[in-house]
């Protein structure tokens, strides 16, 4: 089977990745997002059965795969799943669509309409941008000075990206979320990342402990999964005051170092798995 | 022996893992600056590129 991983950088995931592969005898082709050049007219990739995707940069993700998949190549993930998972106002739009329970949201497309959503809201809420990711220039809104001066600097100062309003009910949550890693349609295993920071995400030096998959959210998680479009992804999930749970994210280029030792799942492994079944086309 | 190459930013000896690839991020820790092997023999760092707006997962 030819393989090859396209990405930008070898993290520990990419690392950890193609250990796996190795341990399988597979070898895997790496390519560079920096170096490489698609000729549309003239597709060089046909010789490999399934392109692992790890770019770093989303724009180069989406349009790497929206290209070898028109080439007809199988991909991990598809560029539909890239598409939704990249973005968080399709993301939300696609769980809803699928009945997935989600915390409250409305978008609005100037700062005006985005000041009236917000308070229509109430207080707290958070503005995101619907790109991006780690946390970064995620905003907790308390009132309405803040919101007003949030909207004004992400008009003025951000690009028009920015101007697409993003704006979530703030979840009161246990000093934790959960994160669960789904492969292949299967909920394969799932964290807690606790910080004392709203934002909890481990790029952000939330912990992880390991986290028992229920069915409730392996049920959520699968079916959240199923709602982006499958593959190899990792879901969000918010726990509530009263006990349920809520779907925040799904992404689809997973890191997962801090969740091998913790969950005890080799995930790499599983992941390489579900890759060979992609590249032998039986998924 | 372990590998070893100079840090660009500070000029400590950096250690690198024995399985180190090409491509690979590693740290300084002299000075805490991301760094990424341009080259393994003989090894050679730079400084890791700077993160953007739509770096992620």
């Amino acid at each position: 089977m030819k393989i090859a991983m396209l990405l930008s950088r070898v993290r520990v995931e990419e690392k950890l990745l193609l250990q796996a592969f190795e341990k399988q005898n597979l070898q895997v082709d790496i390519v560079d997002d920096r170096d490489v050049i698609f000729d549309l007219h003239q597709d060089g990739w046909k010789r490999y059965d399934v392109v692992v995707e790890r770019c770093i940069n989303h724009s180069r993700a989406l349009y790497a795969l929206r290209i070898l998949n028109d080439w007809g190549i199988p991909t991990v993930n598809h560029y539909e799943v890239a598409l939704i998972c990249g973005n968080k106002l399709e993301t939300t739009s696609a769980l809803i669509r699928d009945g997935i329970p989600t915390p409250g949201c409305k978008i609005a497309f100037t700062p005006e309409s985005a000041l009236e959503a917000i308070e229509q809201m109430g207080y707290p809420v958070v503005l995101k941008p619907a790109i991006g990711s780690w946390g970064r220039l995620l905003s907790k809104v308390n009132d309405r000075e803040a919101a007003e001066a949030i909207l004004e600097h992400k008009q003025i100062l951000g690009t028009y990206n920015h101007s697409i309003f993003y704006i979530q009910e703030y979840i009161d949550k246990p000093a934790r979320d959960i994160r669960s890693f789904v492969v292949g349609g299967e909920t394969v295993a799932a964290i807690y990342r606790y910080s004392d920071h709203w934002i909890t995400n481990t790029a952000r030096g939330g912990r992880a402990t390991n986290c028992p998959v229920t069915p409730e959210i392996d049920e959520l998680s699968s079916r959240s999964a199923k709602a982006v479009g499958g593959g190899v992804v990792a879901v969000d999930i918010l726990e509530t005051q009263d006990g349920r749970l809520l779907i925040n994210e799904v992404n689809y280029t997973m890191e997962f170092r801090n969740s091998i030792d913790t969950t005890g799942v080799n995930i790499p492994d599983v992941v390489v798995n579900y890759v060979t079944k992609v590249g032998r086309r039986e998924v | 022996m372990s590998k070893k190459a100079e840090c660009p930013e500070c000029a400590a000896d950096v250690s690198l893992p024995d399985d180190v690839m090409e491509g690979e991020i590693v740290q300084c820790a002299e000075c805490g600056v991301e760094l990424e092997v341009i080259s393994l023999d003989p090894p050679e760092l730079d400084l890791a590129p700077e993160e953007e707006e739509d770096w992620g997962e």
